[in-house]
Parts: structure tokens; sequence; C-alpha cells
């Protein structure tokens, strides 16, 4: 089962403090692989908010493809951020380039709405994927302002130490960090969590065994960035994007769309007539688990959610100002040792955790009682 | 050598001929006559035989022939009284002297068109082969990398969706303190939806079936939603339903058909200011996948008083309802106003759906359907699916599977993204084996929503004789030995309500138990895993390449 590791904070963070969270889980993952999306970037990036970050791994002839493209399309290069490389023991070989590109938007674009632009840099991220999927030589993983994202095979530790984690400067304010257990699917730099589609990001361990079925429901939306899914656990992402940004729904629906209550407890619920069609108009979207989702929206807020047959679920504490939410608790002793381990919020499976931006509290929405 | 005069000019068949041999025990036999009595179609019959036996009596060998007067029970060779293998007089032999054995080499088909008529019957297809519903296996089995369900603990919801359903995103809804509430103001229609359980049993009509037939299986639905907690609904057949029904709070478990004849429509439409309770859908019959593009046919002598007053026609007479509606032009007006009205006359309350033939056509209509927003699902009934009465030719020849069917149509929906928008119910040879929860679980994780059963219940609650092997079939001419189909009040009392009920009950419990013991190692249990088909895989490559599953062997 693979091993999340997220932290959200009022303070920017070093990495490193996830990736040691999940040295202590170690157990769970085989080391297949490590992903960290970083989000609201502090270091060397602080002061480029406003611009989009570009994250992905090219090869010398993907560099040339991804500027002459970049190029084309009216995107400036303002700044490129790469870690430093070092060999370590165990490692694949160094692919050429590890990246993030900071750009600033194309002149026609400068004042556009938010939603137009992120639909460009969407489209921008998904026309790079194509151009180097075959021959692997552009993988992208985000294309967004303020966020950032690293994949590597490999240890987590070992791949920290890889990408120069523990030296650099890098740091963000809500982090999420995923070991990998390789389970279906062949190691795949594209199949490594977390997720992210136009500001939104989640990371999931357990199998999905509904996979199929919400996989063509998604991809019968015709949202171009409704793709990929070379893991089970990336519709989990595009499914939180579906409700809350093509859809609207406030947050906590995400929960009813995807653990959807029986009908005896929706009568329960204040908003029981609109709940009762969305379980039906969004019937496909149901996971059937067992599945813990950590995920973050946006404007930084972080959640965590389980459906029912999670025998194990994932554990969230710390301290105002700094939170975190683990697939174990070891996890959690790692990141945030100086907290009142009494207050360890172990979701059930009725409740969303919910963490808003800057870390000051713990909320736990419940599905029955809203 | 004799001369066989008896071979000239002779027409007569052989034993050989006939698809059922007699074999008759002279040893057992003690000539009570209930065998020749109870026969349906007068295939054996008692005969007078002079026998020469040559005896030997005494000490010494003195052999006398004698002449003596025999009885014996014979089968005939009139092909017009073909034994059917019923084993009726199986059942009343008091001391197993007589059975019906299959003759393979018949050539039945070859004969049974006298008077220039094609050969009719009723049933399903004459094909004993194994099926491709039977041949799918359910090969993703949760194995570590998560765990497998407990059928018998965890809990699951084996429920699915009738009805039309709205896109999200045209939902109306709005967003109040953070909640999502439904708005009434742009005045958006809310189709009806039900939820049901995903076995329903299919159209058999009232005239089709006897009293104590149709009795038990409305019984048995109703003990199962009203006591059980089983939502199982049952759809009519063309001919209407006792006005009794039509005013009972029970009729909310009951699927009303309208079929081309629109026998009954004249009572339904009139009990509706009465109703206190909306039926649970109403189905169109535009097709039966037993007998494509042929309408009904109730034989007269099946028109007693009953049926002819709930069909509000004489007694007696033949009734056939026209292979079509006579009103139907084409599919975007005749359909889109039938259902229209339909849906009209109950406020728009209650799911109106066509039910067509299994077809290579199915996608055509399907994609009409999912423009129309009224309409609620479509049914498609394959050609394994039976009848009352139809030409053999029709069941045998005429028709599509179900499942390359059903499955073309889920992969179309897949592809506009409407296959959460229209349901499909899909019927014909559910259960042919006997593997009735194996069958429907195939045929959901193929991408139906809903699977139907007739002939399936037909013999496992009134143990029906009827099998691929044209056994019985005799469904269309009132003589059912079983007293399943005929309103002849001394056949049909043979067969109990009350144990009917017992057995539908029996049987759908059961289902939902094998449907969990199919669902919970797959690690289903939440919703019903409609187009899982990642869970599917069939022996053949060329079979797993049309229904875009995996092969195995
Ligand atoms: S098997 Fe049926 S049809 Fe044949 S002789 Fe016996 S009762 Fe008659
Ligand atoms: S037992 Fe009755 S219903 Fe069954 S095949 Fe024979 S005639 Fe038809």
């Amino acid at each position: 089962m693979c091993r999340l590791a997220a932290i959200t904070s009022h303070d920017y963070f070093s990495p490193m403090e996830n990736i040691l969270a999940l040295e202590t889980m170690k157990e769970g993952h085989d080391g297949s692989g490590l992903g960290l999306t970083l989000k609201d970037l502090g270091g060397p990036f602080e002061k480029m908010k406003g611009y989009p970050v570009l994250s992905g791994i090219c090869s010398k002839k993907g560099a040339k493809m991804l500027d002459d493209y970049m190029e084309k399309a009216g995107f400036k290069l303002i700044d490129i951020w790469a870690p430093k490389i070092k060999a370590v023991k165990g490692m694949l070989a160094a692919r050429d380039h590890y990246f993030a590109r900071v750009y600033d938007y194309p002149a026609s674009y400068k004042h556009k709405p938010v939603r137009e632009r992120d639909d460009l840099l969407m489209n921008i991220r998904i026309a790079l994927r194509k151009m180097g999927e075959s021959d692997e030589s552009i993988f992208v993983f985000s294309f967004y302002p303020d966020v950032l994202t690293l994949k590597e095979v490999g240890d987590p530790l070992q791949v920290a130490e890889f990408f120069g984690l523990d030296k650099d400067t890098l740091k963000a304010k809500v982090i999420f960090a995923q070991g990998r257990q390789n389970t279906n699917y062949a190691i795949y730099l594209y199949a490594c969590h977390p997720f992210f589609i136009q500001g939104y990001c989640s990371m999931t361990n357990g199998e999905n065994t509904a996979f199929v079925p919400i996989r063509e429901y998604l991809t019968g939306r015709h949202f171009p960035g409704y793709i990929g899914y070379n893991s089970d656990s990336e519709v989990f992402t595009h499914i939180l994007h579906y409700t809350s940004r093509q859809l609207g729904f406030p947050l906590t629906y995400y929960k009813d769309v995807i653990t959807p209550l029986k009908e005896s407890e929706i009568e329960g619920r204040e908003d029981r007539e609109s709940l009762k069609l969305i379980k039906q108009s969004l019937r496909p979207l149901c996971i059937d688990g067992p599945n813990v989702v950590i995920g973050f929206t946006p404007d930084g807020t972080c959640f965590m959610v389980h459906d029912a047959k999670k025998l194990r679920p994932g554990v969230v504490g710390g301290l105002k100002g700094k939170y975190a939410l683990m697939s174990e608790e070891c996890g959690l002793d790692s990141a945030i040792p100086k907290r009142d381990k009494t207050q360890d919020i172990f979701p059930m499976k009725h409740d969303m955790v919910i963490i808003r931006p800057k870390a000051e509290e713990v909320t736990v929405w419940n599905q029955l009682h809203n | 050598m004799e001369p066989a005069t008896q071979l000239d000019y002779n027409h007569q068949l052989s034993l050989r001929e006939l698809p059922y041999i007699i074999r008759w025990r002279d040893d057992r036999c003690k000539r009570c006559g209930s065998c020749t009595a109870v026969c349906p179609v007068k295939a054996i019959e008692p005969a007078v035989k002079v026998q020469r036996v040559v005896q030997s009596e005494g000490p010494v060998p003195t052999p006398t022939a004698s002449r003596k007067i025999v009885h014996v029970v014979e089968q005939v060779t009139d092909i017009e009284r073909y034994c059917t293998g019923c084993g009726t007089c199986t059942l009343v032999c008091p001391n197993e002297a007589i059975e019906p054995e299959y003759n393979p080499q018949n050539k039945f088909l070859h004969f049974k068109n006298r008077g220039g008529e094609g050969y009719k019957r009723g049933g399903r297809r004459n094909d004993p082969s194994v099926s491709t519903l039977d041949r799918l296996k359910f090969t993703r089995i949760s194995m570590l990398t998560d765990p497998a369900l407990d059928a018998g603990r965890h809990e699951f919801r084996v429920r699915t969706l009738l009805g039309r359903i709205l896109p999200a995103d045209e939902l109306p809804l709005k967003k109040v303190n953070g909640n999502l509430v439904v708005t009434h103001e742009n005045g958006k229609f809310i189709p009806p939806v039900r939820e049901i359980f995903p076995i329903m049993i299919g159209s058999m009509s009232i005239g089709a079936l006897s009293p104590p037939m149709w009795e038990g299986l409305a019984m048995g639905v109703t003990y199962l939603n009203e006591v059980e907690g089983l939502p199982v609904v049952m759809a009519t057949g063309e001919g209407g339903v006792p006005p009794r029904l039509l005013k009972s709070k029970y009729l909310k478990y009951f699927i009303l058909q309208i079929a081309s004849g629109y026998f009954g429509w004249d009572e339904i439409i009139h009990s509706i200011p009465h109703m206190v309770e909306d039926p649970a859908a109403i189905e169109i019959k535009y097709g039966q996948g037993a007998k494509p593009g042929d309408g009904g046919l109730l034989m007269a002598q099946k028109v007693l008083k009953l049926i002819a007053s709930i069909r509000g026609v004489p007694q007696f007479v033949d009734l056939a309802s026209p292979p079509t509606h006579q009103t139907k032009y084409s599919i975007e007006e005749a359909v889109a106003k039938m259902i229209q009205s339909m849906s009209m006359a109950w406020g728009f309350r209650v799911p109106v759906y066509p039910k067509i033939s299994g077809t290579k056509t199915a996608r055509a209509v399907l994609n009409n359907l999912a423009r129309n927003p009224y309409a609620a699902a479509l049914s498609i009934d394959g050609e394994d699916g039976g009848t009352g009465a139809a030409y053999n030719v029709s069941l045998d020849k005429m028709g599509h599977p179900i499942a390359s069917n059903i499955r073309e149509c889920y992969l179309d929906l897949v592809k506009q993204g409407k296959q959460n928008e229209l349901p499909l119910i899909a019927a014909g040879g559910v259960g042919k084996k006997g593997n009735l929860a194996a069958n429907a679980a195939a045929l959901i994780m193929l991408g139906a929503s809903v699977v139907s059963i007739g002939k399936y219940i037909m013999q496992a609650t009134a143990n029906c004789l009827g099998d691929e092997f044209n056994r019985c079939n005799l469904c269309n001419t009132g003589k059912c030995p079983r007293g399943i189909t005929t309103q002849d009040p001394k056949l049909y009392r043979r067969l109990d309500s009350d144990k009917v009920a017992e057995r539908v009950v029996e049987v759908f419990k059961s289902s939902n138990v094998e449907l969990k013991k199919i669902f919970a190692p797959m690690g289903r249990s939440t919703e019903l895993p409609i187009g899982m088909s990642d869970g599917l895989s069939i022996d053949d490559k060329a079979m797993a390449e049309r229904l875009e599953i995996s092969y195995a062997c």
C-alpha cells in the first residue's frame, strides 16, 4: 500500500520533512517511486507567485522541442529552477533535465479570466505530454502558478538525496509526498502520485476496484484534461476537479459523490433533495474502495477522506499553524513530534477532515450531520 | 421374403422421426391408464394386441403355442400428436413404467408443417449449446493488493436505477450557505427514477399465464418488497391487470406494458383517477426477442371470461396484436409521442421506456432515445427470450444475442458520456442453464443496469417443463401440463399460487446472496458494477474482442 505524507503549514518548510515521514513509514512502500507536489512556493519561487511553473523531466531532444513549443505558444521564460542532481548508489542513471521553469503568460492572456488561463495552461501541458510521451523525451507533471512537482523512480530518501533536496532552499507551505507501492502497473512516471489538474491535487492509497467505470465516465465528459489514467488513482483527482471546478459543488460534496450515503441516511440531511439527485447523476463516480484520499484545492485547503471499507484510516494531527495528514501514525510522529497526540484525528467513514490555508485549525465535517 | 404390402402407399412416419420416443415397460405397467389420460397431446394410447405365446408346462418340454390378448401403451406416429417429451406421463405413473426419451436423430421439423402451416410453439430458442453469457467468467479477484470483501459481513447495496437520470451539469442546483439545494425556478423537468433490485421479472401477460401463475408471481414480488425489503419489480405484459391491483397500493411494484394491441388499456386508463399509487414504470413493447418483428397472439382457447373482461374483448376469439404499433410512423415522431403521452397520463411521475428485440439496429434506436429527454430506459430482449406463442422459425432463427447487443449499446453511450443517463435493460436467455445471478452479473458488467427474466422464473417457480430440446413447449395451445400457461381450470388447479410465490421469494433472495458472492471477491459492494468490464473474461479471442473484454483460458 502506498504511503502518503501531506503537511500544510502557516510558514514555509522543506519537503525533507515529508520525505523523512515517508521514511518512517517505509514498511509500507517498496521504494518504487517518489512523487512530490509543492504548493504556495517559497525559497527561490517566493517572488514569482503569479507566474505558472512548468514541472517535468526531459531529454536533450525533448528540451529543444519544449523550448520551441513554448516560444511558439507565446510563453516567455522567466526563470529556471533545477534540482542539483547528485549520483546516488542504487538509483537509476539521471535523466538529462529535471526542471521547474517559470513562465510569463502570452501577452494576449495576461488579462484573461483565471478560468481561461487555467485552460490554456492545461492544454499546453497536455500538448507537451503528448509530444514527448511515446519516446519519453518529455514528461510534464504540472503547469500552474505557485505549484511545483517532482517525480522519480526509486526509494524516497534516495530520490530526495538524488535531487539534493536536503541541501536545497526549496520550500513551500503545502507539500504532498507519496512513497509508491507499485501494484498493478509497471513503474512509470505518469503513474506516480500526487496527480494534479488546474489547481486540484490528490494522492491515494488502496486499489480502486471501480476504476474502469469511473474512467469511462470521466473520459465521457470530453474534458481535455481527463486523460492519462496510468494509475487507477488518477481518477480521484479528476473527480475532485469535476465536482469542484466543473460543477461548482462545495468541497464537502466531493465526499458525497465518492462515498454516497444510503437512502435512509440521506433522509437525515437537510439538503436531501439535491443529495438524492447528485447520488443518481454521479452514480458511476462512487468509489468502491478501500481508499484514503488526501487532496488540496486551488485555494490551498487540504482534506482527507476515506470510504467505509478502509480498514486502517489515515491520521491528521499537529499544532496551530502546522498540520500533517498521513497514512500512518508514525509518519505524523516524524513530521510533528511535539503535538498533543490525544488530539489526533482518525477520520471515520463519514468524516471529511478539512484544514484551511494557513493551517490554523482542523475541522471535521460529518457527512451524516452535514 | 414376405411381400411388404404394408409399405405400399404408406405415408406413416416411424417413431424415429419424432423428437421423443416413449419407453414403456410392460413388466412394470399395471394398466391404470393414468398416463394416457393425462398426456396433453394424446401421444400415447392404450392398445389391444394379439400376442403369440409359446408355453411349456410339465416335467418334459411340450411347447404349445397359444394366442393371447394383451393391453399395451403405445405411442402414435401422427405428427399432430407427437410426444413433446413433457414427462407428464412419468409424473403420474405409479410404477415408473413410462418415460419419454429424447431422439437426437429426429426429423421432426421436416414434417411439422401439415396443412401448409408453419410449426408454432411456445418456449425459447431450441439451442442447448452453452450461451455466451455462460462462457463469461469473473476473473478480476481482489487478492492481497486490496482486500476482498466478505459477502456475509459487509454491507452491500445491490440496487439499480430505473428511469432517466439527469447529467450532473444539468441538475437544477444552487448554492445556499455552502449547501446545494434544488431550485425550481427555471422549471427544469426532473425525470422520475426508481431504485430497484437489478433483476426484474419481464413481461408475461395475464392472458398468457394462468391465474394462479400470475397471482403467484405478483404475490411473491409484493412479499419481497413489503416483507423482505427487496425492491423487485415485475412487468405485466400486454393485456391489462386485474382491476383490483390497479387500485391497490401494490401497483407500485408493477410495470404496466402497452403493446400494439393496446389490450387492457381501456380499463387501465379509466382506473387512473382511482389509483392510489403510480405503477413502477410503463413499458412500451415494440418487439420481443423470441419473435422479432412479430406481433403477439393469444389463441382463442385461452380467451376465457376473466381474460376477455380484463382485455375488453369477446370470449373465445384469437387476440392478435399487430407486429407494429399502428400509430407508429417513425421513431422521431410516433415513439416520442407515445412516450410523452404515457408520461403525461401519469403527470410525468412514471418512467416510460420502450422494449425492443435484440437487433443490429438497436444502436440507432438507442441514439434516438438518448436524445429524447423523456425516454426512461431501453429494454433489449435478446434472441434467447421466451414467448407464449410464436412460429418456430421466428423463435429459432430470428433475433440477436443479448451479450454483444447490450455491450455495443453501452459502449455507444460511453462514447457520448451518457451511460448513466439512459439505463439499459437486458433480457433474453438469462439463467438459461440455471446460472441466474452469474448471467445477470455478467450482463451488468457488460453495461446493463437491469436484467429481466421470464422463462427462468417459470421454470424455477412453477416447474415449467420446457427446455432447449423442444421439450413440452405447448404454451401456445392452452394445454400446459403444469397449469402455467393455460386458462383451463382443470389444468391450472395443478398449480398452487402460494407455492409459486414462495419460490419467487426464494429465487430472489438466493440471487441476492449470489450476486454478493460474485461482487464481494471483486471488491465491489457500494454501487452496482455497471460496465466494470475489466472484471470479465471469456475463453474465446473473437468474443473477447467483440465484447471488448479480456481473453482468459
Ligand atoms: S411425455 Fe408428455 S407428450 Fe409424451 S407421452 Fe408422456 S405425457 Fe404425452
Ligand atoms: S410446462 Fe407449460 S409453460 Fe412450460 S413449456 Fe410446457 S406448456 Fe409451456
